[in-house]
C-alpha cells in the first residue's frame, strides 16, 4: 500500500499532467524525467517541466476483467494508451463509456477522478483519467 | 457591493442516472407515482471514482477555461458541500492545487446543508468588495446521500458549479444579497453517521417555504424590485414541487423559473442546486437580463441574490466549456443494483 508522501510528490503530474520537454530534441515526455531518453547527457540543462493540455487520441486500449482491487466497483474497466496532442504517450483509465464506444483514434480529454484510497480511514488519491469527447454533448475545454 | 460579481462560471453533472421507477421496484413503492409527485424523472448518480472534490475540480476547470484570469490571482477558494470526502482535510486544498491557484490563497470548506455554495459566494463577495483579494472562487457541490428506501433516495443526486467572483470584467453583477436564518431542525446528519435524517412533512412549511419566501420577500423589499422586473428566477429545488410553488407564491411565472429548474432531469444536487440552476441561466442570459436567486439550506436558512447580466456577457467565452444542456445530454441509465454498488450501499468484506 502506497504511503501518502509518495503519492503527494507526484501530485503535479497526477492532477495537472505536468510532463517534461527536452529542448534539445523538442520531444515531450510524461511522466516527467530527469534527462531525455533519446538525447541523454546532451539534454542536461535543456529540459523543462511542461503542463500537457490533457487532450489526445486513443493509441490502443483494452478492457480489463481481472484488475486491481481498487477498480472492483468499475469492472470491467477500460485502460488505454493515449497519445497526447504533444506527442507523449500516457496510460490511463477511460471512464464514463463502454468499450464499444471507443476505437483507435477516439479523441479523449483528461479529467480528475479518485484513483484509489487507502481503506476507509486512509488518504484518498486523486489523479487523471480520460473521458471520450462525444460528438454531441461533450466538447473540449479551451485551455 | 458595487461592481462585484461573477467573472466566470463552470458546471459539472455526472454521466449516470437512475429513474424513480427503478428505485420504487426494489422497495415496493410506486416509483412512477413517487417521481411524478416529486416532479423528478431521473436523478444523477456519481461514478464510484467521483466525489465532491472531483465534481468541484471539473466545475472549477470549466470556470477557468471561460476566462483569461491567472489562477495565481485567486486569493480565496471556498467549497460548500455537505458531502466533503474528508471530515478533516479541506476539499478546497485539492481543488486549489488542481486549478493551479496554490499556494498564495486562503482556502476553507463551507457547510450549510444545501446552501453552502451560496454562503461561499457571499463570503467571496465580501473579500473582493473589501479589496482583500482580487478574485475568489465559490463552489457548491455535493454527492448527496439518501438512506436506502427513504424518500430522499428518489431525489438525492450529485453535481456542482463554480463561480469566479471579482470586480473586473464582470459578466453579472451581484447587486444585493440578503439572508434569512433561524434554528429549524428540519434535516440533519450527526457526526459519524452515513445518512441524514429529516423531519418528513416538517421540511415543507416551517422550513423550506418559510425561509425561501422570507429570503425572497426580504430581497424584494431591500431592492425595491418586483418579480416582473426579472428575466429569470431560480430557487432551491429539493424536488420540482417546492420551487414551483414558492415561485408562484412570490409572484414569479413558470416561464421565469423554467431555465434554472434542473431537478426533473438530475434530481436534488443539494449544495449544487442553485449554483447549477444559476449556471444554466448564465448559459443563455443576455446583457441587461436580471436574475433572482434564492438558495435554501436546512437547519435552516436562505440566501437571496439580485443579479444583473452586464455587457461583458456579449464577449464572454461561454463556448469554451460545456453548457448545462451539453453536460446533461446522453446520460447512461443504471439499474438499482449498479446504483447501489456505485453509491457504496452494498456491504463488502473488505473496506
Amino acid at each position: 500500500m502506497a504511503s501518502a508522501p509518495r503519492y503527494w510528490r507526484e501530485n503535479p503530474s497526477r492532477y495537472n499532467m505536468v510532463g517534461f520537454k527536452c529542448n534539445n530534441c523538442g520531444k515531450f515526455y510524461f511522466p516527467p524525467r530527469i534527462i531525455c531518453p533519446l538525447c541523454h547527457r546532451k539534454s542536461v540543462g535543456k529540459t523543462e517541466p511542461v503542463k500537457m493540455k490533457g487532450t489526445g487520441a486513443i493509441f490502443s486500449f483494452t478492457e480489463v476483467h481481472e484488475g486491481m482491487d481498487e477498480h472492483n466497483l468499475q469492472k470491467p474497466y477500460i485502460l488505454a494508451m493515449v497519445e497526447l496532442d504533444e506527442g507523449a504517450k500516457v496510460t490511463g483509465q477511460v471512464i464514463d463509456c463502454d468499450a464499444s464506444d471507443l476505437s483507435i483514434g477516439t479523441k479523449v480529454r483528461a479529467t480528475l477522478r479518485k484513483l484509489s484510497e487507502e481503506g476507509s480511514a486512509g488518504v484518498i488519491h486523486y489523479g487523471y483519467k480520460f473521458v471520450p469527447l462525444r460528438e454531441n454533448g461533450e466538447r473540449p475545454r479551451d485551455e | 457591493m458595487k461592481g462585484v460579481g461573477i467573472v466566470s462560471y463552470g458546471a459539472y453533472v455526472p454521466h449516470f442516472r437512475i429513474v424513480p421507477d427503478e428505485i420504487g421496484k426494489v422497495w415496493g413503492v410506486d416509483g412512477k407515482a413517487m417521481g411524478k409527485g416529486l416532479m423528478i424523472s431521473s436523478k444523477s448518480v456519481p461514478a464510484p471514482d467521483e466525489d465532491t472534490i472531483t465534481i468541484s475540480v471539473e466545475a472549477a476547470r470549466n470556470m477557468m477555461s471561460r476566462c483569461a484570469v491567472d489562477p495565481k490571482d485567486i486569493g480565496a477558494l471556498y467549497v460548500g458541500s455537505e458531502s466533503h470526502p474528508y471530515a478533516v482535510k479541506p476539499s478546497g486544498t485539492i481543488v486549489a492545487e488542481a486549478i493551479e491557484a496554490s499556494p498564495d490563497l486562503t482556502v476553507a470548506d463551507f457547510e450549510f446543508a444545501c446552501k453552502a455554495g451560496t454562503a461561499a459566494m457571499q463570503a467571496c463577495m465580501g473579500l473582493v468588495g473589501a479589496g482583500m483579494v482580487k478574485y475568489a472562487v465559490a463552489i457548491g457541490a455535493d454527492t448527496s446521500q439518501g438512506a436506502p428506501g427513504d424518500a430522499l433516495e428518489y431525489s438525492a443526486s450529485a453535481g456542482g458549479a463554480a463561480f469566479l467572483i471579482g470586480a473586473q470584467k464582470v459578466i453579472a453583477t451581484i447587486d444585493t444579497t440578503y439572508s434569512y436564518t433561524t434554528d429549524t431542525p428540519d434535516f440533519w446528519r450527526r457526526e459519524g453517521r452515513v445518512y441524514p435524517r429529516h423531519g418528513g412533512r416538517f421540511t415543507g412549511e416551517p422550513a423550506y417555504f418559510k425561509h425561501v419566501l422570507s429570503g425572497g420577500k426580504g430581497l424584494l423589499e431591500r431592492t425595491g424590485m418586483s418579480p416582473e422586473d426579472y428575466t429569470y428566477a431560480v430557487f432551491h429545488q429539493p424536488n420540482g414541487k417546492f420551487p414551483t410553488r414558492a415561485a408562484k407564491q412570490l409572484g414569479f411565472s413558470a416561464e421565469q423559473i423554467k431555465t434554472g429548474l434542473l431537478v426533473s432531469q438530475i434530481g436534488n444536487t443539494y449544495s449544487g442546486a442553485v449554483p447549477l440552476g444559476l449556471a444554466a441561466i448564465l448559459d443563455e442570459a443576455k446583457p441587461g437580463d436580471r436574475i433572482f436567486a434564492v438558495a435554501y439550506g436546512s437547519g435552516a436558512g436562505s440566501d437571496a441574490f439580485d443579479i444583473t447580466v452586464t455587457d461583458e456577457m456579449a464577449t464572454f467565452k461561454r463556448d469554451a466549456a460545456p453548457t448545462l444542456n451539453e453536460l446533461m445530454a446522453n446520460p447512461k441509465y443504471l439499474d438499482y443494483a449498479t446504483y447501489a454498488k456505485f453509491k457504496g450501499k452494498i456491504a463488502k468484506e473488505r473496506d
